[in-house]
């Protein structure tokens, strides 16, 4: 355990703002990060840096069923998620974004490394998160307001009080009289917001979102993100953001990773130093779009290679 | 919705009549006796003639049937819930379901005679052994197509293993317990006539066999429409409780239709 916390002090990532891209050290090398001090002032996170997911030097490979070879996905992740943070994970698609999702999600075992979620050792453990997937992912047999409170009704607690409980989340996701109806009533973006209110009654402090906006047209999908924006602005949860989407990754997040392609390991954690609340006017702005430059750079440079 | 009950069930209907028509005028025209070959209204008339018999027959024929097919779907869906968390159980039982579909029900049933007598028993054994194969087979099939999505959304969630089999993996595959269990309402009735060629006083199934041995075709034929009206019945019964505990499935498909 003393190893493990020292590890954890090793790689504290500084988070001084500065405009442009803030490139932090390569986590690949945490020796060169030892002397960095913790974070003094930033009007994007909470000032005291309560860590709600930390990912230390995590490994994954998967055994080729064919031919006994090993395909080697993540190499030695190493990120954090601070309380009340929105941190977003780019990378080439086949980075293994999914996987990582498993694993913080307790589905599959690291081959290596450790996950603490709120400072509490979790690898290969279930039921510590709260998970927003690609598609909404509704239960077609239950009704929008018995799909929201379905990971409430885990911890044992009955359906009768929660759907009260759920009322007052659907009104504020503009879904107030869609609480009877089934989810194939609903269309693409009000399904999806339904998704997001189910994740955020979980009674799991860490969210998870897996692409969420990926399977919508573009228009809903840009009224979805500033929904989703004042939303988490309003309630500051911790947030885990997959997406394939740059502009997204900034409008949304606090920090940024980026991802290499497979083997995936961090390349880059990037602060996103736009104050909040956000507008999506910002996307036009100089800053943004030069931020979004030296992104996409970022990613394509790693892809050539 | 009923101009759309008539345009579905009106083709099937106008053919069977036009069947029908052809069978009487054939009969006419090529002059084949009766006992060979009776038409439609001389089947029509015996059928009038001796309904207060038939009656008798069909509600015995009726009860062993109901009777039955409750015993092989509780028996089926007991075994599909049964296999289906335990992997290596399934693996070896799985196999025998299938190759005991390859016994013949007939073959069976002196065996289930010497061992269970004349009674209700024997024929319930049979029945129950036609129904529970498609629907432990649907079953296990609609159990084991869980939505991936949903099972990862669960199992993160934290759900322990009766909580994804009652809130997930059993709601998620009913359609397919109810495919499973259409088939098998239909096979109830032909089996139950089956059972019924084995010894017993009552019933469509012994009817038949008198029938037979007599010569009366246009007898037979009464029997026929009987049997066929009764597995109608029993499908529709099941489909009518499916529309109701599938509800979500059904609309649904009607939304689909629409747009």
């Amino acid at each position: 355990m003393a190893a493990i916390l020292e590890d954890r002090k090793r790689i504290i990532v500084k988070e001084g703002i500065k405009i442009g891209l803030q490139l932090e050290h390569s986590i690949k090398e945490p020796k060169s990060a030892s002397t960095k001090e913790p974070k003094t002032a930033s009007t994007t996170a909470p000032s005291q840096a309560a860590v709600a997911l930390r990912m230390l030097d995590v490994s994954k490979s998967f055994s080729n069923s064919k031919g006994g070879s090993k395909v080697h996905v993540l190499d030695q992740i190493t990120l954090d998620v601070k309380q009340g943070e929105f941190v977003s994970i780019i990378g080439p698609s086949g980075s293994g974004k999914s996987t990582l999702f498993h694993l913080i999600g307790g589905l599959l075992r690291p081959d290596q490394g450790s996950i603490f979620i709120h400072d509490q050792l979790v690898t290969g453990e279930t039921g510590h998160v709260s998970y927003m997937p690609q598609q909404p992912a509704l239960f077609p047999w239950r009704t929008i307001q018995d799909n929201v409170i379905l990971a409430r009704e885990l911890t044992g607690r009955s359906k009768k009080e929660l759907r009260g409980e759920a009322a007052s989340w659907l009104e504020k996701a503009g879904l107030q009289g869609y609480e009877k109806a089934y989810p194939h009533m609903l269309s693409g973006g009000m399904q999806q917001r339904a998704a997001f209110v189910r994740a955020m009654m979980s009674p799991h402090e860490l969210m998870l979102l897996d692409e969420p906006f990926s399977a919508l047209d573009a228009l809903t999908r840009s009224e979805m993100q500033r929904w989703l924006l004042a939303q988490w602005e309003e309630h500051r949860r911790s947030v885990l953001f997959v997406t394939h989407s740059i502009e997204e990754a900034l409008l949304l997040s606090d920090s940024i990773y980026v991802l290499s392609h497979r083997p995936a390991s961090v390349l880059k954690r990037i602060e996103v130093p736009f104050p909040r609340p956000r507008r999506d006017t910002l996307t036009r702005s100089a800053d943004f779009v030069e931020l979004k430059a030296q992104l996409s750079s970022l990613l394509q440079g790693d892809q050539s290679i | 919705m009923n101009r759309r009950r008539w345009s579905q069930a009106g083709p099937p209907l106008a053919a069977v009549l036009l069947l029908l028509v052809v069978w009487q005028l054939a009969v006419m025209l090529l002059q084949v006796d009766k006992w060979m070959l009776p038409s439609p209204i001389d089947i029509a008339k015996e059928a009038a003639a001796s309904v207060p018999v038939l009656l008798e027959h069909t509600w015995a024929t009726l009860k062993l049937t109901l009777l039955g097919f409750t015993f092989g779907a509780a028996f089926g869906l007991i075994v599909a819930m049964l296999l289906h968390p335990i992997p290596l159980l399934k693996r070896a039982i799985y196999p025998l379901i299938i190759v005991s579909q390859n016994i013949p029900t007939i073959a069976l049933l002196p065996l289930l005679m010497i061992w269970f007598g004349f009674g209700l028993m024997p024929k319930i054994v049979v029945i129950t052994l036609v129904c529970f194969f498609p629907i432990t087979i649907a079953t296990m099939d609609g159990l084991m197509q869980t939505d991936r999505t949903m099972l990862h959304y669960m199992r993160m969630a934290g759900a322990s293993r009766s909580q994804l089999f009652w809130k997930l993996e059993l709601p998620h595959a009913l359609p397919s317990v109810f495919s499973g269990l259409k088939i098998a309402a239909t096979y109830s009735v032909m089996s139950a006539i089956v059972a019924e060629w084995l010894g017993t006083d009552k019933g469509i199934g012994y009817y038949m066999v008198l029938q037979k041995a007599a010569f009366r075709t246009d007898r037979m034929f009464v029997a026929i429409a009987i049997v066929v009206l009764l597995s109608i019945a029993m499908f529709t019964i099941v489909q009518w409780i499916e529309r109701r505990v599938v509800h979500w499935q059904q609309s649904s498909k009607t939304e689909n239709e629409l747009s």
